[in-house]
């Protein structure tokens, strides 16, 4: 059988009869190639989606819910409705020892403020924060460094301010760290400059305890930070820590418009599920278009084995054994096949490159690195060379099926 | 050399059965040219293609060198038809995608014989029928004549023992016909049987035997003096 793969006569047979038939050769490969061409490009361009989210949310951490105060909607213990309720550190604290599954309680403050620097003024948006903020949402350091513990021992007057900040307020190839900015009319001295971030919009970040400070704020918080260890799930600590916070500020347990949230890990989790849920789909149209590509060619060889009856019964005359005929037709189908899909393979990694070049160039890129997995590729040629096998066994069977006298009559 | 004995076959036909071989009994001789005549429906068709092993009898027994053709498989048939028969066909049956050369060496392919042997012996025997000039050209550049001429020598590639022609003239002029029936001939003369279905008396006189067809079975079988043709080409 091997050898039979190897001899020039075979590929002869084999090749002859496909040139002889142009039409049908030509529009059998189309069927194969536009498939595996499909779903390459689709597995490519789901792939570069599913890149550009994950570029998208990158070190953040996803399995995170925000929670701020709001006003009171019941009222409760002798307070009336309406109460404007506010965080303290206390209650980040009280979070971060009651509740399962948080790894990590992040409070933040932020405030506009006016930002001078020699004689550029202008108004920034400015956060109080904790070193710990670096940890769930990683921040891409230019230059410098971010808050750290000594910070906030020490009420440091730092700040760390985004690259927009620093084009907006020093000049071209400045160095900005180890300068003074006037912030509110104190003097602060740049210890880093970040890469914007798309889940944070502010301008500064100081110290919390500066800002504590610097607004008088005693123990109040902004709004803060919840996030899960991976293994819980963030609905149910999102529950379980508004639960606690009406315990402890004598709110209606079951006043649910007290405090205001945003569930993170619930939005991302419908992401994730939307992009799996495309990824089968893609998968799905692919195969289908795939097989439909290979019934054609089972189709298209069933006729021509039909047209063929009559050589096929000269060859039989001959001396040709069923099984060679057979041999012969699968060859044929599977050749047809693999020919194609390779083609389909190498003109869908073109689409897949046209589409990096168009979508997947610059910082907010659409599809990031569309490509398809090398093992991905060989699984689908060898499905497509299996079911090549299987559909070129309809029309050899179909071929031998006749007995000889019969194919010769055909006129 | 052949030998059938009480064969008889019936096809099928909607729900009755049409008795075409009623019993033939038939001694061929190594080295005999075989005339089998009869109108259309006598059988004749039947006969040569059960002698050909593409088809098979109901009954009776049919034995080619002194093997017995009986329940053979697709497999088996193949192969005594690859080792004992050349055919000649009346539309010539060539592989209108390959060119000359190949169509007669297709038998040896399918005897398992190495391309350039057998490229080599295709060659010889297009030499044989006189087309080694041709060799290269496609059938759809080559006369009816030259044709049937290449169609000859791929049934004679494998050297067969038996070499069946069913109206090898049938789709040919007379001044063709004649010269193919003059090279059949001297096959023939070196040693080749043959037998040769024809509905054309001027043809079966060119053998040196015939067997007449009706009916399904044999009404008449004589050896006759043959009329030798000479070939003008």
């Amino acid at each position: 059988m091997i050898k039979y793969l190897f001899e020039r006569d075979t590929w002869q047979e084999v090749l002859g009869s496909m040139s002889k038939n142009k039409l049908r050769t030509g529009i059998t490969m189309i069927g194969v190639w536009w498939g595996i061409l499909l779903l390459i490009a689709l597995l490519g361009s789901a792939k570069g989606m599913e890149n550009s989210f994950n570029k998208f949310f990158g070190d953040f951490a996803t399995n995170s819910v925000f929670i701020w105060g709001q006003n009171t909607s019941r009222p409760f213990q002798g307070f009336q409705e309406g109460r404007r309720v506010e965080l303290t550190l206390s209650d980040a604290k009280r979070i971060e020892e009651n509740i399962t599954g948080v790894e990590f309680v992040v409070p933040r403050n932020q405030n506009q403020a006016q930002v001078i620097k020699g004689t550029q003024s202008a108004n920034f948006s400015i956060a109080g924060d904790f070193p710990l903020l670096d940890l769930v949402q990683k921040k891409k350091m230019i230059n410098g460094r971010f808050l750290n513990t000594s910070d906030i021992e020490n009420k440091r007057k730092v700040a760390v301010i985004t690259i927009d900040t620093y084009e907006q307020l020093f000049d071209k190839d400045e160095q900005a760290v180890g300068q003074i900015v006037k912030i509110n009319n104190s003097n602060f001295t740049v210890i880093g400059v970040i890469e914007e971030d798309q889940f944070d919009n502010n301008n500064i970040h100081i110290p919390f305890t500066t800002f504590q400070q610097m607004y008088n704020l005693g123990e109040k918080i902004g709004w803060l930070m919840v996030t899960g260890k991976s293994e819980y799930n963030i609905k149910q600590i999102e529950e379980d820590t508004k639960l606690l916070l009406r315990n402890m500020n004598n709110i209606h347990p079951k006043d649910q418009r007290a405090f205001g949230s945003f569930n993170l890990g619930k939005e991302f989790g419908k992401l994730t599920g939307f992009l799996k849920g495309m990824q089968f789909l893609t998968w799905f149209v692919g195969i289908a278009t795939l097989i439909a590509g290979v019934f054609a060619i089972g189709n298209i060889l069933l006729i021509t084995v039909k047209e063929r009856t009559k050589e096929i019964g000269v060859r039989r005359a001959l001396g040709a054994t069923p099984f060679e005929i057979k041999r012969q037709i699968v060859t044929e189908a599977v050749f047809l096949t693999m020919i194609s899909g390779l083609l389909g393979i190498i003109t869908g990694g073109w689409i897949l490159i046209a589409i990096d070049a168009m979508f997947g160039q610059g910082l907010d890129a659409t599809l990031v690195n569309a490509s398809v997995p090398i093992s991905v590729v060989f699984l689908a040629l060898m499905i497509l060379v299996a079911l090549g096998t299987v559909i070129g066994l309809i029309p050899a069977f179909k071929a031998t099926s006749v007995r000889p006298i019969q194919a010769l009559r055909e006129e | 050399m052949l030998s059938i004995k009480n064969l008889h076959k019936s096809y099928p036909i909607g729900d009755s059965q049409l008795h075409v071989l009623k019993g033939i009994n038939l001694e061929v001789e190594q080295g005999e040219m075989v005339a089998i005549m009869g109108s259309s429906g006598s059988g004749k068709s039947t006969l040569l293609n059960i002698i050909g092993i593409l088809d098979e009898a109901d009954s009776g027994t049919y034995t080619l060198d002194d093997v017995p053709i009986k329940d053979l498989n697709e497999k088996k048939a193949a192969v005594y038809r690859n080792k004992f028969l050349g055919f000649v066909f009346q539309s010539f049956n060539l592989i209108n995608y390959k060119n000359a050369l190949e169509n007669v060496a297709l038998p040896l392919y399918y005897q398992g014989m190495a391309r350039k042997e057998r490229l080599q012996h295709a060659r010889f025997h297009l030499e044989k029928v006189g087309l080694l000039n041709w060799a290269t050209h496609l059938p759809s550049e080559l006369s009816g004549g030259q044709k049937q001429r290449v169609a000859i020598a791929r049934a004679l590639a494998a050297e067969p023992k038996l070499l069946l022609a069913d109206e090898p003239t049938g789709a040919l002029d007379s001044a063709t016909s004649h010269e193919i029936m003059a090279f059949l001939q001297e096959l023939n003369d070196e040693g080749k049987t043959l037998l040769i279905v024809t509905h054309e008396e001027e043809i079966a006189a060119m053998t040196k035997r015939v067997i007449r067809l009706k009916d399904g079975v044999i009404i008449e079988d004589k050896k006759i003096k043959q009329h030798r043709v000479k070939a003008h080409v």
